[in-house]
């Protein structure tokens, strides 16, 4: 526990997991405002226009968390990463520097505009700030995976003769390919996120009988958006997603399947606990060759096992790769099933009486913040025991100064900060769905 | 090109300074100027259209040291470790405070997060400006370019050092002073009524203690680093901006007498933006100044990303920078004339 490393990685990967939360719901929102609000404009129905209010309503209070939470994140790469920072800031600032210029200035210039400024604007120009935000934060997440994926698969640059790494080709570098697949598995799994939640109070108002168009509108919106976004998570992103591990991160498909050995026609074990001392999988149940067919499009396809690779650049946390790998792929499913099931149902005109499947979408809100994370974990994990992949190993990108002690000390101070925080936000959050649409046009 | 970056990593950390520091300064001055609810949300609604783009400023500065300079980024953010954290809390605090407040109608909830609101705005600046103290102290670079400080130490900038030691500490205050006269000019430029009259009265009676505590900052940084005098002595550009912020700061004392609030705040702009430029342009090109050995000091020169990193950031930057200044002008416009409390659930 002497070892400042595990704080600073601990530390990282908590405050980035709690931020994450709140840019994923964001995203989705400011993409189904959009919807909403063009919806108002087209037909003047009442109800997009009352679920337009209402969501930004929502959006405001979690944008101002995922800004705040942010904020710590751009500097904690130099504060806990310093040697990573200055070895990579060559490449990666320019996409860090590019965030800041390009999308957070017109994220926060517009904000105050979108939440407070609808009677000052007029509906068509408040329609041009909800496109802002939309397209701000949209920006704002392609920047982060670029950088991600530099992490990943490390292309566009060179290597200078200090050991530091500088950018060769911006193009390049900018439209990495991992970035380019990373990120639309990314933005759909973000439109799940809001989609489920905007489905899920749907469902709650029609359960209680409450706020009748505006329920509606949400559960329209909110079940046609969550089947896209689930269909488009697992096809073709998420398959997208799964051939680049295999080609460019074969160690990190290995370890998130927990598989030992190599083999033809390798099977997708749905569960099973990997037992790393003893190399081998407990309890498992499988799939023959879905696996071999994910990875290289084919069924009796060589999977190479965690042994043809060196111990040391096996993932660091294998047990955990595993399970975030399961439970994001398990849950992506049922998301699918889920929404395929509402859809048909509000096509046949039916959703709203059924209330059984009403109660699973207001239930369900939760799964897509943990699907989400869980992807995250499988990114970083999977991409361990490297910083940049095959490059810079983790183990070499700690700030060379800052001890044990300081690490706990602040970690700590983000986890009560954090708990607060998050109390606040669904206080904040309920009150806003008890109270309804009808308060967020500013009742007095 | 190293030279191009430090003015343009300058510049974007001046710019932060001023626009944020009137979002500090009506934070500090609100719990005092604004009394009841109703003021408290005018001076919440002056700046609430701003603050969120202004401290963008302080991560799009942090970007561009990134990009151009991620060996001082590195250094500095690390070796001042805890300092940054409390900065980082502070500024979380002060934006849930300005966001959350206004969510709920009760006298309880408001009156924390006002509290909250005023002392986050209050140790910013203090912190920032303690900052800005320990980079023209020294820090004790070792021969890799890193450092580490605690807190505090000896509280000497002649002993062991820490962040906080007593030129540090009256650099903090000084900021501090400073930033709550330029928030209070803010007020009384975009209020009116009574929180116009309160911010008038505490700009006259803060304006004596800047003076006062410039001054002396001034003579703590010829004892503490007196090659910074040198640096300003030999540089044109350090001159015109010296004479930038004494200009700054007498419009800022002169135009506020003759009741011409935009010139009086523009003014107090003049003084922090000239003050920043004056001391960048001495300490060029040393970005973190290293005590006792000199040479250990991280510089533009010594501390740049390769020239390809330099000219390819050239690229886009200026778009960006534009676009920034352009979504400011846009909000000040839409905003333009005295803010008013916004209608309960339709402002902040």
């Amino acid at each position: 526990m002497t070892d400042p490393l595990f704080w600073h990685r601990l530390q990282f990967g908590f405050t980035a997991t709690f931020h994450y939360i709140f840019p994923q719901l964001t995203m989705g929102l400011a993409a189904l405002i959009v919807v909403f609000k063009a919806l108002a404009l087209r037909t003047g129905g009442e109800g997009w226009t009352l679920a337009a209010r209402f969501w930004t309503r929502v959006f405001g209070i979690s944008f101002a968390v995922g800004v705040v939470t942010g904020i710590p994140m751009e500097f904690q790469f130099g504060t806990n990463w310093a040697v990573f920072s200055s070895r990579t800031g060559g490449v990666i600032g320019q996409t860090l520097a590019m965030e800041g210029l390009f999308a957070f200035f017109l994220e926060s210039s517009f904000l105050a505009l979108l939440v407070f400024g609808e009677r000052r604007l007029g509906p068509r120009r408040h329609f041009l700030a909800a496109l802002a935000l939309f397209f701000g934060s949209w920006l704002s997440g392609y920047f982060i995976i670029a950088t991600d994926a530099f992490m990943q698969h490390p292309v566009g640059h060179s290597s200078a003769a200090d050991g530091s790494l500088q950018i060769a080709s911006l193009l390049e570098y900018v439209f990495n390919p991992w970035a380019l697949v990373q990120y639309l598995h990314n933005q759909m799994g973000a439109l799940v996120t809001g989609a489920f939640a905007v489905a899920a109070v749907g469902a709650f108002w029609t359960l209680r009988g409450e706020h009748a168009a505006a329920a509606r509108a949400s559960l329209r919106v909110g079940v046609v958006a969550g089947f896209i976004g689930s269909a488009l998570v697992a096809f073709p992103s998420g398959h997208m997603q799964g051939r680049m591990v295999a080609d460019h991160q074969p160690i990190a498909l290995a370890a998130m399947e927990g598989r030992f050995e190599s083999g033809t026609h390798a099977p997708l074990s749905f569960i099973g606990q990997p037992d790393v001392a003893n190399r081998r999988l407990d309890n498992p149940i499988r799939l023959p060759g879905i696996l071999s067919e994910i990875a290289y499009g084919d069924f009796s396809a060589n999977v190479r096992g965690l042994e043809e690779f060196p111990e040391s650049d096996w993932p660091t946390n294998i047990e955990l790769l595993y399970y975030s790998f399961h439970v994001m792929a398990g849950l992506g499913t049922l998301f699918i099933a889920l929404m395929a099931l509402a859809l048909g149902m509000l096509w046949l005109g039916r959703l709203e009486r059924t209330r059984v499947l009403l109660w699973a979408l207001a239930l369900a809100f939760p799964f897509p913040f943990i699907a989400n994370t869980a992807g995250w974990l499988t990114a970083e994990l999977g991409r361990q025991p490297w910083l940049v992949y095959g490059i810079l190993r983790t183990s070499e990108g700690g700030s060379p100064t800052v001890h044990g002690g300081a690490t706990l000390f602040t970690t700590l101070g983000f986890a009560g900060l954090y708990f607060v925080l998050g109390i606040l936000f669904l206080a904040l959050v309920s009150a806003e769905v008890r109270r309804g649409p009808a308060a967020a046009q500013g009742g007095h | 090109m190293e030279a191009l970056w430090f003015a343009i990593a300058s510049v974007m950390v001046a710019l932060y300074v001023v626009l944020d520091g009137f979002d500090f300064g009506a934070g500090i001055l609100h719990l005092f100027v604004a009394r009841e609810d109703r003021e408290r949300r005018q001076v919440l609604s002056a700046i609430g259209p701003y603050w969120d783009g202004n401290e963008v400023w302080l991560l799009a500065a942090g970007g561009v040291l990134f990009l151009a300079f991620p060996k001082v980024l590195a250094s500095g953010l690390s070796g001042f470790y805890l300092a940054i954290f409390l900065l980082l809390w502070v500024l979380l605090l002060r934006g849930i405070g300005i966001e959350f407040r206004s969510h709920v109608a009760d006298r309880m909830w408001r009156g924390f997060w006002d509290a909250t609101f005023a002392l986050a705005s209050l140790l910013a600046p203090v912190l920032l400006g303690a900052a800005l103290g320990n980079l023209v102290r020294g820090v004790p670079l070792d021969e890799e370019g890193w450092f580490g400080l605690s807190l505090f130490d000896s509280f000497s900038p002649f002993g062991a050092l820490g962040i906080l030691d007593w030129y540090t500490v009256l650099a903090g205050v000084f900021a501090l002073v400073a930033i709550t006269h330029h928030g209070a000019l803010f007020l009384v430029w975009k209020t009116d009524g009574p929180v116009q009259a309160r911010s008038r009265t505490a700009a006259a009676r803060l304006f004596p203690l800047v003076v006062g505590l410039w001054i002396a900052a001034s003579a703590a940084t010829l004892s503490v680093a007196p090659l910074l005098l040198e640096g300003l002595r030999a540089r044109p550009l350090a001159w015109i901006s010296s004479a930038l912020f004494l200009a700054g700061l007498a419009t800022s004392f002169l135009a506020r007498r003759a009741g011409r609030d935009l010139a009086a705040f523009l003014g107090s702009c003049a003084f922090l933006l000239g003050l920043l430029a004056a001391t960048a342009a001495a300490l060029y090109p040393t970005m973190i100044r290293a005590v006792p050995d000199a040479a250990r000091s991280l510089t533009a020169l010594n501390s740049a990303a390769s020239p390809e990193a330099l000219e390819k950031g050239l690229y886009w930057w200026p778009i960006g920078f534009v676009l920034a200044l352009g979504y400011a002008a846009l909000l000040f416009r839409l905003h333009r004339g005295k803010a008013q409390a916004a209608p309960e659930g339709e402002g902040y």
